[in-house]
């Protein structure tokens, strides 16, 4: 089971988010890929676009499900991960490396109500008994 | 990521604890406590295309009917004809309501003259059961649900036959497609072998008690007789996108009480002329009004998206001319395929239509059915 980057910060909706200065890059966590089994499809935003702490910004597919995923702050997508859309199964092999987007972050301080590696942990822990 | 022990209100097999063991994913369905996947779907629906796979299908229900006058109870309630079985035969079928929609689609095994076994789904078993013992009343057949008593395995694949071959003494190349045998199944005399299955491949189901130990025994000889073929254990995930890519009903889908048998595109399976029988008039009436509305077809994506069960089918326009009945990324045919119940006008292949997409249209096409068939060697 690969670690949790303590340098990362994390969303109830198992996302990730390392923070530098206004850079944010976005990715899903090792557990929702297991989650989802198989992914065979990436919904990514358009670069340029605004996203909205808490709202959707594109989905994860795998064989059986759709997932959203809910953007953890406020900005502007500087970047996808175009890999993604021709080798989905990255997020699988790697969650924590295959990053979904770059933002530019509005508000840095908006981070502060994200999850540290140690509570995210904690709360996966706990969805699983 | 599967806990200890089944959420205590589902149905479960007399394998629960064993897949739960193995690490599989577990899924409600249709108040069955079921694997969804083990090593992963794709890679079961691969191993079921190319080499041979395992699946605890025991939720699966078992109606016998036997005494006198059986076979007049199977073709009352039975849209194919049973009178063409021979003893060792299996056929396709259905159970219809009298508007000609489905109570359920089965398998119909004749045993002898006055024994036969129906096959009905998981989720159907208790109204599949009370239609039967309400509709043969009048016949005096014996009618017995056995479906608690077996455990049943499906091995699918073109290996399947050779794992099956190191553990019993039947000999299986006489046993041809849709036809069934009793042997010595890992020690289990009288073990009913068929010829069916669920995933477009070869491949075998059998029959074995259905008390834990002998169910985690076969179980586990089954694995053991397979390793060298690279056998894996498979779930409700695999079976699903290996059946739509065959093209094969699912109730509740393609099938159901609101969908007649030409709707679903079964009616050769309806032998019509064979005698009366349940939902006969209602078919009558819709071939001698020379086809029915719609029609069941398949499509295949030509713009990049994922078709889902109940997302909107669309003409060309852009107006609702349909529903998904089953969508999925098709891991052998490595397409997005999907089955859907259209108006007769856009039943063509080649028509071009749109799927809904959050909102989006993205474009698909119809395309003839089955998606995939196996080679026949």
């Amino acid at each position: 089971m690969p670690d949790y980057p303590a340098a990362y910060k994390y969303t109830k909706e198992h996302e990730w988010m390392e923070l530098n200065g206004k850079e944010g890059t976005v990715g899903i966590t090792d557990y929702a890929q297991n989650s989802l089994g198989d992914i065979v499809f990436v919904e990514l935003p358009k670069v340029g676009s605004s996203v909205e702490k808490g709202k959707v910004f594109g989905s994860v597919e795998s064989v059986k499900a759709v997932s959203d995923l809910y953007s953890p702050v406020t900005g502007k997508v500087t970047a996808v991960n175009d890999e993604l859309t021709s080798s989905p199964e990255k997020i699988n092999t790697d969650a924590h490396g295959a990053w979904i987007m770059k933002i530019e972050v509005a508000n840095p301080a908006e981070a502060n109500d994200l999850l540290s590696k140690d509570a995210y942990e904690t709360y996966i822990k706990e969805e699983t008994h | 990521m599967s806990t200890a022990a089944a959420p205590p209100a589902l149905r479960k097999t007399a394998l629960n604890a064993t897949h739960r063991r193995l690490g599989a994913k577990m899924v409600d369905f249709g108040g069955w406590d079921m694997p969804v996947e083990y090593s992963g779907l794709i890679a079961e629906h691969m191993a079921v295309r190319t080499g041979v796979g395992v699946f605890d299908v025991s939720h699966m229900g078992d109606i016998q009917l036997r005494g006198p006058n059986s076979l007049a109870a199977v073709q009352r309630i039975s849209m194919n004809d049973a009178s063409k079985l021979k003893e060792g035969q299996a056929q396709y079928s259905a159970l219809l309501y009298p508007n000609g929609t489905f109570v359920d689609d089965v398998i119909v095994h004749k045993f002898s003259d006055n024994d036969y076994l129906l096959v009905i789904n998981a989720g159907t078993r208790e109204k599949d059961v009370n239609w039967v013992r309400q509709n043969v009343r009048m016949h005096g057949a014996h009618v017995s649900d056995y479906s608690d008593l077996y455990t049943q395995l499906a091995m699918q694949g073109p290996k399947a036959v050779e794992v099956l071959r190191k553990l019993t003494d039947r000999d299986l190349d006489g046993i041809k497609n849709y036809w069934f045998t009793w042997g010595t199944v890992c020690g289990l005399h009288n073990t009913l072998i068929a010829r069916t299955g669920y995933t477009g491949e070869d491949g075998f189901e059998i029959y074995i008690p259905s008390d834990v130990p002998t169910s985690e025994r076969v179980w586990s000889e089954v694995l053991e007789a397979g390793r060298e073929f690279g056998i894996v254990p498979c779930g409700l995930g695999a079976r699903n996108t290996l059946r739509l890519e065959s093209a094969m009903a699912l109730y509740g889908h393609e099938i159901s009480d609101e969908i007649n048998v030409f709707e679903a595109g079964l009616d050769r399976y309806a032998k019509l002329d064979k005698g009366d029988f349940i939902g006969r008039d209602a078919l009558e009436a819709v071939r001698a009004a020379g086809a029915p509305k719609r029609k069941l077809v398949g499509l295949e994506m030509t713009e990049r998206g994922i078709a889902r069960d109940g997302y909107a089918v669309l003409s060309p326009a852009g107006r609702k001319i349909g529903t998904v009945a089953s969508g999925s990324p098709a891991p052998f045919l490595k397409k997005n395929i999907a089955l859907a119940h259209l108006p007769i006008e856009f039943s063509a292949p080649g028509t071009e239509i749109a799927v809904e997409i959050r909102n989006q249209p993205v474009k698909a096409v119809v395309v003839p059915t089955p998606f995939y068939k196996r080679s026949k060697k």
